[in-house]
């Protein structure tokens, strides 16, 4: 009956960490609509998204700026967390992950071309099509990615050829951006740093349609995720249908990084972190435990990193990815560390 | 007539639409245990890939129970076959009870959730294997042995109808060699359970098989019971052995025979000359043996290890002509050895040959211990 005590540890240390979570996300959540260049007090918060109440100036910086800002991290930043968990998977790589296979950089790149081909003939690009040109972008990397892992086994060689496939996404889509128009500049250099700012309400709607959707198919996969984790082999010895899934996961893992990429440009480390910082946490790496964590930690991290982002140097303004990277790296370091990663 | 539950028509296996090995006809029954056997690198494991399903066969197909696996699917394959791999797995933050719960998999529902029917027999397969007090451990901090043995488990509790396995056996010592041998044997007999493994260890391979296939070459040559298989010149054929031999009785090998002119004489039988055998070996001393009796056990050594055995029939007493040649092929010797320490009525002329080794005023040893 000693089983029974042991899952009732992990159900106890799963509960724990959920509400730890929890109470974080909320804090963080307060917070990021409640600091700023201008900060609201909390009282006010909650009359203005309650009851309408509030100044003009506050109301319309909560309502046009804060929140949906607050929204895109935490969607963005759970779809980032689950990408790299599901690329981790894939590869069977603890420092696997969109931006170090530099998927993130090929899905910034066809966004670059798309935004320039049409922001000089048409005002604005929607952004389903924004969304769609990341996709192709990412599974365009994907695909250079897949093609290195098939002929070079090891570990660490997998990640170079990723990060080299970052260098030359990143070093075109500078140059794309050199000669692009002034106007479409400003935004386009912005963007391609990494940033939350500037979210509308709908590019909120569009991004938790798109990513809510791809994040639930990932959750009912746990399953065979759960197997795919013991190797192909087993995976096919369990019944899996090997070819549909590494498709399957390959499209869903593309996906979240093209949508995050699409909104807010490449953000790095946080699909390393995250998932094995939830995995270290649950003293596990059950899919079924550790996916709807993920999610809600990307958050987090992500809530947290802009707001650090956008406070620290007030009012100027770093890239996000300049603060997951200081937070997230250490971290990657730390796994390869404890695990000695082979190759 | 025998109604086969697994058989292979015209199987050909290979890598990368090279055939290796051609026209593989298995025939078993429920309940069987085949082995494969044979050097390495003669294809044994693409045999069993082929099998499973995790390569695909170049030509000919398998069936199981009267269904070719080319038409069954993976969630299919996973109701009638499980496998116990070579290639090490790599698991994270899983426990022992983890990895062999995932063998429930094909039986769990949408989300894998483990129902308590399930839990026992997780807990069973574990007891088992002798691995119900791993369950809370790190499958990455146990012993290769462990692993093996949790990997067992998980095969068990998929329960499937045939449970193939790659080289089960070679990170066990002795005891869990024995161990897990046996609890095939025992899923074979009460659960009606077919085993296709693949063995290095041919003794083991001899004691717990009903079938033996020998892979080397394109084609499978020998298919058979172990009492077919397992005799001197098929496995000296198979292995080409040059530098040692193969004992079908004890299914164990011998270092190669001494070479050159002997001048030893070691006295034995009933068992005192076999390490004295060896200890010569060890020191590439070339020797002569006898008087033996056939059915003594120094014979099945002997055979292998000496220069020339002088042999009587057994049951029979040692007749003169036979004492005769020995006693002449002794004193050409410079050293005789007795192991002997009583005599019967059977072998009694070894003691002659003794008295006669000691008036001859040959070196005298009661072991070649003494010998430097």
């Amino acid at each position: 009956m000693e089983m029974r005590d042991e899952s009732t540890k992990r159900h106890l240390r799963y509960c724990v960490t959920l509400t730890i979570f929890a109470v974080l996300f909320v804090v963080l959540v307060i917070l990021n609509i409640n600091l700023g260049s201008v900060t609201v007090r909390i009282k006010d918060i909650i009359s203005i998204l309650f009851n309408q109440g509030g100044s003009v100036t506050d109301h319309g910086i909560i309502w046009k700026v804060r929140l949906p800002r607050t929204m895109a991290g935490i969607i963005l930043g759970g779809a980032l967390a689950l990408s790299g968990f599901l690329l981790q998977t894939f590869f069977n790589n603890p420092i696997a992950g969109p931006y170090v296979l530099g998927i993130s950089s090929g899905a910034k790149l066809t966004v670059a071309i798309v935004m320039v081909m049409v922001l000089s003939k048409y005002p604005a690009v929607s952004s389903a099509a924004l969304i769609a040109a990341a996709f192709v972008g990412a599974m365009i990397s994907m695909g250079f990615v897949l093609l290195i892992a098939r002929t070079v086994r090891r570990a660490s060689m997998l990640i170079v050829s990723g990060v080299m496939i970052g260098y030359i996404c990143s070093a075109i889509t500078d140059f794309i951006i050199t000669f692009a128009d002034d106007a479409s500049i400003v935004n386009l250099h912005n963007w391609s740093r990494g940033s939350f700012s500037g979210t509308s309400w709908e590019d909120v709607r569009v991004m938790a349609v798109v990513v809510l959707l791809t994040s639930a198919i990932v959750f009912l996969m746990s399953k065979p995720i759960g197997a795919y984790q013991m190797g192909e082999s087993y995976a096919q010895n369990m019944g899996v249908n090997i070819k549909l899934f590494r498709i399957m996961l390959v499209m869903l893992s593309s996906m979240l990084c093209a949508c995050v990429t699409a909104f807010a440009g490449p953000i790095s480390f946080v699909g390393i972190a995250v998932p094995h910082l939830v995995k270290s946490f649950l003293k596990t790496s059950k899919p079924l435990a550790v996916i709807p964590v993920c999610f809600l930690g990307g958050s987090i991290f992500c809530l947290g990193c802009d707001l650090i982002a956008r406070t620290v140097f007030a009012p100027l303004e770093l890239s996000i990815s300049s603060v997951t990277a200081v937070l997230g790296a250490p971290v990657v370091i730390g796994i390869m560390v404890r695990k000695k990663v082979r190759g | 007539m025998m109604e086969y539950f697994f058989y292979t028509k015209q199987l050909t296996v290979g890598y990368n639409g090279k055939p290796l090995i051609k026209d593989i006809e298995i025939r078993l029954s429920k309940g069987q245990i085949l082995t494969l056997i044979g050097p390495n690198g003669s294809g044994k494991s693409t045999i069993l890939k082929s099998i499973t399903k995790h390569l695909k066969s170049i030509y000919g197909t398998v069936y199981i129970g009267d269904r070719s696996i080319d038409d069954m699917s993976n969630r299919d394959m996973s109701y009638q076959v499980a496998v116990v791999l070579t290639e090490r797995l790599r698991t994270e933050l899983m426990t022992c009870g983890d990895v062999v719960a995932t063998g429930r998999y094909p039986y769990t529902g949408m989300l894998g959730i483990l129902s308590e029917q399930d839990k026992l027999l997780v807990r069973n397969a574990m007891e088992l294997v002798n691995v119900w007090d791993l369950r809370d451990r790190d499958f990455t901090e146990v012993s290769d042995g462990q692993r093996q043995r949790v990997m067992l488990a998980r095969a068990i509790c998929q329960e499937p109808q045939i449970i193939v396995l790659d080289e089960p056996t070679s990170f066990l010592d002795v005891r869990y060699e024995l161990e897990l041998l046996n609890i095939l044997r025992t899923m074979a007999k009460e659960r009606d359970i077919t085993v296709i493994m693949s063995l290095h260890e041919l003794d083991m391979a001899q004691k717990v098989s009903d079938l033996v296939m020998c892979v080397k070459g394109e084609y499978i040559t020998h298919f058979g019971t172990p009492r077919e298989i397992f005799n001197r010149e098929l496995i000296r054929e198979l292995y080409e052995l040059s530098n040692g031999s193969y004992n079908p009785l004890f299914g164990s090998f011998e270092m190669e025979r001494p070479k050159g002119g002997a001048k030893v004489f070691v006295i034995a039988g009933g068992g005192t000359g076999i390490t004295e055998y060896r200890t010569l070996q060890k020191k590439r001393i070339p020797f002569v043996t006898g008087i033996l009796h056939e059915n003594d056990i120094d014979y099945q050594i002997a055979y292998d290890l000496a220069s020339e055995v002088f042999f009587e029939k057994s049951f029979e007493r040692i007749g003169e002509g036979i004492y005769q040649n020995a006693l002449r092929r002794m004193k050409s010797c410079d050293t005789v050895i007795n192991c002997l320490k009583s005599y019967g009525e059977m072998n009694e002329r070894n003691k002659d040959l003794y008295e006669e080794a000691v008036s001859a005023g040959c070196f005298n040893f009661i072991s070649v211990d003494f010998i430097n």
